[in-house]
């Protein structure tokens, strides 16, 4: 095989990997987190098929797969089936720059756990980021119904809001590691995790970034596009069958990928806490510190949702602009200060 | 067959895009649905930026989808959904005169994409140029640019609070 063929067969396996894995991160997230909620509230959750109710995502695939699809009489069919195809792609583009680990040394070959380890990785995030919306949006208009008009035009206000405070809590860490490169940002937290890791170098740019990244997943407490009470589900009222799993399942790899980049850009991604740790048995085990630093992120996401209720609409706006914003600004700046002096 | 494909790969992907973007631009003009033609806009927005990406820019290629598909786009599909515009109606009549007028406007149009093709074939290849993010960010922070630039973001500043006091209903 020539070099050429051999790089684009790695990177389609990478892809193929990557995609399936998240897949499967996907349906397990589901049943993790109905357990997980339902134990908060001293409830059992589903625990009927397989062992612990753990066979209960291919129950629920199954019955998904053949309810019968429905599409309202007055919608505008292109864009209604064109919103979940739109919602699925951008949750999944997003992944593509996220290191999963360091480099591996697999059949005589290093190979980076990354399918793309792009030069402008963070800016990509946010510009994927940003397209997300739009498989909201459009999933919205296109039912031609009130309701999801609503959630529609609320998602598209609330995610465009706090995108910006988003973009801007990344911009202290990367002033730190003088990097858009994620894995160099990685790098830039190696050693021992008090005090390098961002989280504790970046706490104010933390703090923005949890709840910024909360709001542009539409978690429980910002989720007022699909808020039921009000809605009735929201801008996925009109949806059934696959075309409502596609729209569920990008909002849990969203979910995933939201915390996949906060273990990265602010625990220090693939990096052990302590540097004794990154090798056991002579087997770098970067992976697990990074799935388990992922796994963290997305119990704390579950454990929001059992405790906190909703915002209103009025005080997401103002929270948005009047706090977070503000907050990030002077992060900006005191670490642009902090550089400076030192 | 494979192996050729894999040397003009950069090809193959540019006349992709670019086939997508004209396409894409056509849709936007000639579509009667003002919602149809701004999701039409995003697609030809998101190919250029693929262009940009391959001319080995890729920061500006990310800065395309985030200030225009990601921001601009946003606003604009924004109102369009809250005044619930609908498909245009076709309005009778115009006159021979406008026929006239939009037909020597394409021939005008017709004549300028000839001569940009025919001089884009004549032309040397472009030398190599530099567009990696840290060459970009050191030219616009240069004194070259840094006032221009940082003027800029005061006037954009200054149009935001303009136009929120605008907006203001309250004396």
């Amino acid at each position: 095989m020539t070099p050429v063929q051999e790089q684009l067969l790695i990177a389609t396996i990478k892809v193929v990997v990557f995609f399936n894995v998240l897949l499967g991160l996907f349906s397990f997230m589901t049943y993790v987190e109905r357990r997980l909620l339902a134990f908060m509230q001293f409830r059992l959750g589903p625990n009927r098929v397989g062992p612990f109710g753990l066979l209960q995502p291919v129950a629920d695939g199954i019955k998904l797969f053949f309810k019968e699809e429905v599409m309202p009489e007055g919608a505008n069919k292109w864009l209604f089936v064109a919103a979940p195809a739109l919602a699925i792609v951008t949750a999944f583009l997003s992944i593509a720059v996220v290191p999963f680990g360091g480099t591996v040394h697999l059949f005589g070959r290093d190979i980076p756990l990354q399918i793309a380890d792009l030069d402008v990785g963070v800016l990509f995030l946010f510009a994927i980021s940003s397209l997300g919306v739009y498989g909201i949006v459009m999933a919205g208009w296109a039912a031609n119904n009130k309701f999801t008009l609503l959630g529609g035009l609320r998602s598209s206000a609330q995610m465009f809001s706090y995108e910006l405070a988003l973009g801007m809590s990344w911009v202290g860490a990367i002033m730190i590691a003088g990097s858009l490169r994620i894995s160099d940002i990685v790098e830039s937290q190696a050693g021992w995790f008090i005090p390098n890791w961002n989280f504790f170098r970046q706490a104010p740019g933390f703090l923005v970034y949890l709840v910024a990244a909360t709001a542009e997943v539409n978690r429980t407490p910002f989720d007022l596009p699909e808020a039921e009470t009000e809605l009735v589900a929201g801008f996925h009222t009109e949806y059934s069958s696959m075309r409502f799993a596609l729209l569920q399942m990008a909002e849990y790899v969203n979910m995933i990928t939201v915390a996949a980049v906060g273990a990265s850009l602010f625990f220090g991604g693939w990096l052990a806490p302590v540097p004794a740790l990154q090798r056991v048995l002579g087997y770098d085990i970067g992976l697990l510190w990074f799935l388990l630093k992922m796994g963290a992120g997305l119990f704390f996401f579950v454990w929001l949702r059992g405790t906190l209720p909703r915002f209103r609409y009025d005080q997401l706006m103002h929270f948005g602009w009047k706090v977070l914003v503000p907050l990030a600004a002077l992060n900006i700046l005191s670490t642009a200060a902090w550089i400076a002096f030192t | 067959m494979l192996d050729t494909i894999i040397a003009h790969s950069d090809q193959v992907v540019f006349y992709f895009f670019a086939a997508t973007a004209l396409l894409s631009a056509l849709v936007v003009v000639g579509q009667r649905h003002p919602t149809y033609s701004a999701f039409a806009l995003i697609v030809t927005l998101c190919s250029l930026s693929a262009v940009f990406g391959l001319l080995g820019s890729p920061f500006i290629a990310v800065l395309q989808v985030v200030v225009y598909a990601g921001a601009i786009m946003v606003l604009f599909l924004f109102v369009l959904m809250l005044l619930n515009v609908k498909r245009e109606e076709r309005v009778a009549g115009g006159g021979w005169a406008l026929k006239v007028t939009a037909f020597a406007l394409g021939a005008v149009l017709v004549v300028q994409v000839g001569s940009v093709l025919t001089a884009a074939a004549r032309a040397p290849a472009a030398p190599g140029f530099n567009a990696s993010t840290p060459y970009v960010a050191r030219l616009l922070f240069s004194p070259t640019y840094l006032y221009v630039f940082e003027a800029t973001s005061i006037l954009i500043l200054a149009a935001l609070v303009g136009a929120v006091v605008l907006a203001k209903s309250d004396p």
